[in-house]
């Protein structure tokens, strides 16, 4: 008989963005939940790379999950951001027409937003476009404008989702993979590498490893195929060279790559869409970057004279399915919100409401507890930062203008860094242009001993 | 709260505090030194190994004591540590930060000292994951000298610049000998690699014409793949030092008014030092990547020769008399702007570096004529230097460098 570490009415596997999200929406309903995350931190697996985005939905599937929680995600997100002191760039996207065919798309692409309900979407000729966008290529002949696509901070979010479960009484168990479990007609046994855990729902938000872990349950209706996009991030000064996030005139498979501003004051170019068996290994290639480079330098002819900043690539949980897989067995109290392959970092406040809905709708016990407002350091580059206040002199990281105090505090606290990678989410210590030149080894420092990896 | 003075020096490294010392030398008592660290000293703090000091001080000193004669040498200047500039401002008025909080920095000349990084492996586009035990040398000899660990056992060094050989004396240091040094051209770049080698006897084998074409490993290093002509080859390791192809330190001046040489990628100067903003000056390493901080102590004296003439009002304010452009495969050349005005008894100098491993003719031609040409031999990171008495710009209404290969 092994030991039962945990004993919750609800467990969610995978601290992704999503499982933070729906942590935060069933903690706030007074059920103590347990989130368990098998790696050494929170955010490390698809939540890791991608485009930081907040999205409209006005280029989503109609009538999809996808929209639905996009849409609601994104209106909780405005909603909340000031309670938990989250950035919001308000940039607006361009959907860009690079030759007479795209063009010809464009009018399409604002039908379809309306229909989706984003009514503000309108189609801007040559000369609108060069007057917003003077530094993209002259080759742009028209655009789809959306203002409500904004850029957001995309760890800051579900790490305040995170602090605001765990305010509300959930528990978080990191280095705790799920193995198996058993159903006894009420309740699940739920085996982790850190013992066993009694659990009154179960619910798999475990991104690139959702076939896996429904297969707990069932035998997995959907198999993921991870998606990797490789992204390339250009230093501060190519901020300048863009105000609104340029998007491609969509195709099928993918949003296509995208050039945007970043919350920290970067230019990022990508992702790319490579499908891969390996649910693990996020690497990058170097053919690919230069291909993601020429094609920034395509489209933002200046930035070309930029160096690059980082290099990262991210894995998407897609399945053969385009929607998400959201589902829930009420018998066997198990709950899946799966297959989140795009926009989960819009839409997990959204698949949050519509689980903390099902799971009111089918197991109850639930009620609305006055929240209480976890805020997070702002790391953003457009309000205001730590080192410009009397208290924040002593910087470490000098690319990223960390200090040593927003270091210290985020290997403290109810939700320490895990890991490395983790610490430098929370603070963007190393994230930089020098990449640790200057900073790595008193990082490294600072953290001897507070790490669990 | 502004602090005014006459000269603000941002940067405490061999250029920032050679300046310090040669101003008060000249009688220039108003300087204040911003350092961002908790020391001064800059990069030669964390090479704890010898090879510092014989041309300024005529005794060979470890980085660190080097440093510390630095310092020493400097007092007088009103140095303040841990202060970090945020913005330059026209009229030589900088932002920073520091332990009291924001700060404002206002003074006649202020002299850009701002050092130079080598380039992470981001910027090199390295293929793989992006597991830990992957650094350039400034970060592991910040490990080896003032934290005393090492991150690995078995790594591999890629570059062959001087700072290569930095990098052999810190891993030996840590008591550690690398499997091999990788270079992707033809021959070392260091000059007189074999004496370096031979001199410490360290037996690493040196890879040339070989390219690191992929980092392995998720959590840590487990080794690398290298191209020496024949298609990818495995080699274990542990970790990856990746040396050398130092850029200027230009976060502060990127964003800023002041023009960039994108060949240089440093400050665009003219051959006083100034940059484009007449209120600034820039010395040392922040010019381009990188030269010894002899090369940079020395810069940093000229420059207080250069704003004590700003100061007393010898240097001319009009638009430069030429721009110097560049022929052939020349990477660079600096100074980027030429005046016929001679403040000072020197003659011009000037310094340049080719874009690949070439053989040429190199000449200066100003209207029309050519007034200086040598034969030369040279690698990209390899510095080409020649002086030019002021005379020979004549006009100086066009000046060009011209590189033809043979």
């Amino acid at each position: 008989m092994r030991d039962t570490i945990a004993n919750s009415r609800a467990v969610i596997i995978g601290g992704g963005v999503v499982g933070c999200a729906i942590f935060r929406r069933l903690a706030m309903a007074g059920l103590e939940p347990v989130l368990v995350e098998a790696a050494t931190d929170i955010l490390d697996g698809a939540s890791k790379g991608n485009s930081a985005l907040l999205h409209t939905g006005f280029d989503a599937p109609e009538g999809s999950i996808e929209l639905t929680c996009i849409q609601a995600g994104h209106r909780e997100y405005l909603a909340i951001k000031d309670h938990l002191n989250l950035p919001l760039v308000e940039s607006g996207a361009l959907v860009v027409a690079w030759d007479e065919e795209q063009l010809a798309k464009l009018p399409a692409i604002v039908e379809k937003a309306h229909r989706n309900g984003v009514g503000d979407v309108v189609q801007i000729d040559r000369n609108e476009l060069r007057q917003r966008e003077p530094f993209l290529s002259e080759r742009g002949l028209g655009a789809v404008y959306v203002p409500g696509e904004h850029i957001i901070d995309p760890w800051s979010a579900p790490l305040a989702y995170a602090h605001q479960g765990l305010a509300h009484g959930g528990q978080i168990l990191r280095r705790c993979r799920a193995t198996g479990g058993e159903f006894d007609g009420s309740r699940w046994n739920l085996q982790t590498t850190l013992g066993d855990i009694s659990a009154g729902v179960v619910i798999n938000a475990a991104g690139n490893y959702g076939d896996l872990v429904e297969a707990i349950n069932r035998k997995s209706p959907f198999t993921i195929t991870p998606r990797k996009g490789q992204f390339v991030v250009f230093d501060k000064p190519a901020a300048k060279l863009l105000h609104a996030i340029i998007l491609p005139v969509p195709t099928d498979r993918t949003k296509g790559i995208v050039a945007c501003r970043t919350a920290f004051g970067n230019l990022l170019v990508g992702p790319t869409a490579e499908d891969q068996q390996d649910r693990g290994r996020a690497d990058v290639d170097r053919a690919m970057l230069e291909q993601l480079i020429a094609k920034g330098v395509e489209m933002i002819p200046g930035l070309a004279r930029h160096s690059v900043n980082a290099i990262y690539a991210g894995l998407r949980p897609a399945t053969q399915f385009k929607d998400y897989q959201i589902a829930i067995n009420r018998e066997r109290r198990w709950i899946t919100a799966a297959g989140i392959r795009s926009t989960g970092l819009t839409s997990a406040l959204g698949i949050a409401q519509m689980v903390g809905r099902s799971f009111a709708e089918n197991f109850g016990g639930m009620r609305d507890e006055e929240p209480i407002w976890t805020p997070v350091p702002n790391l953003a580059e457009d309000r205001p930062r730590q080192y410009l206040t009397p208290a924040g002199g002593d910087i470490v990281c000098h690319c990223e203008l960390v200090t040593r105090s927003e270091i210290v505090a985020a290997l403290d606290g109810p939700l320490p860094a895990g890991d490395l990678g983790g610490l430098k989410r929370r603070t963007r210590c190393m994230m930089g242009r020098c990449q640790g030149f200057y900073c790595g080894a008193q990082v490294l420092a600072l953290a001897e001993g507070r790490l669990l990896s | 709260m502004t602090t005014n003075s006459d000269v603000l020096i941002l940067g405490g490294g061999p250029a920032g505090l050679s300046c310090a010392r040669a101003l008060r030398g000249l009688g220039i008592h108003s300087a204040v030194l911003l350092e961002r660290e908790s020391e001064p000293g800059g990069i030669p703090r964390h090479c704890g190994h010898l090879g510092f000091g014989v041309r300024e001080f005529g005794k060979i000193y470890t980085g660190p004591d080097y440093a510390k004669r630095l310092a020493d040498e400097a007092v007088g200047a009103d140095l303040r540590l841990r202060m970090t500039a945020l913005k330059l401002e026209r009229d030589g008025m900088v932002r920073t930060t520091g332990p009291n909080g924001p700060e404002d920095f206002q003074a006649k000349a202020v002299v850009l000292a701002l050092g130079a990084r080598e380039m992470p492996r981001s910027a090199r586009l390295i293929s793989g994951e992006r597991p830990f035990g992957v650094m350039n040398t400034g970060a592991l000899q910040q490990f080896v000298y003032l934290h005393g660990t090492c991150p690995f056992q078995r790594p591999v060094v890629i570059g062959s610049e001087l700072v290569a050989f930095s990098t052999l004396l810190t891993l030996r240091h840590a008591g550690i000998k690398p499997l091999a040094i990788i270079e992707e051209n033809e021959r070392i770049t260091a000059r007189q690699p074999g004496k370096w080698i031979a001199r410490l006897g360290f037996g690493v084998p040196v890879l040339t014409n070989t390219r690191l074409i992929r980092i392995l490993g998720r959590n840590r290093v487990t080794g690398i793949e290298i191209d020496r002509g024949f298609g990818p080859e495995r080699m274990e390791c542990d970790g990856v030092i990746l040396t050398g192809r130092f850029r200027p330190e230009t976060a502060l001046i990127a964003p800023s008014h002041v023009e960039i040489d994108p060949g240089t990628s440093g400050p665009s100067i003219d051959a006083y030092f100034r940059c484009s903003d007449h209120h600034y000056f820039a010395a040392g390493n922040v010019l381009r990547g990188i030269e010894t901080a002899g090369q940079c102590w020395r810069e940093g004296k000229a420059v207080a020769g250069m704003v004590m003439a700003r100061l007393e009002n010898r240097l001319p304010l009009r638009e430069p008399d030429a721009r110097v452009t560049l022929q052939g495969p020349l990477a660079y050349v600096y100074p980027q702007r030429i005046y016929r005005d001679a403040p000072t008894t020197n003659p011009l100098l000037f310094k340049a570096r080719v874009t690949h491993a070439v053989h040429g003719r190199l000449s200066v031609v100003v209207d029309g004529s050519v007034v200086w040409s040598r034969r030369i031999s040279a690698l990209p990171e390899r510095r080409i230097a020649w002086h030019l008495p002021y005379r020979d710009m004549r006009d100086c209404q066009q000046v060009s460098v011209e590189l033809d290969a043979a």
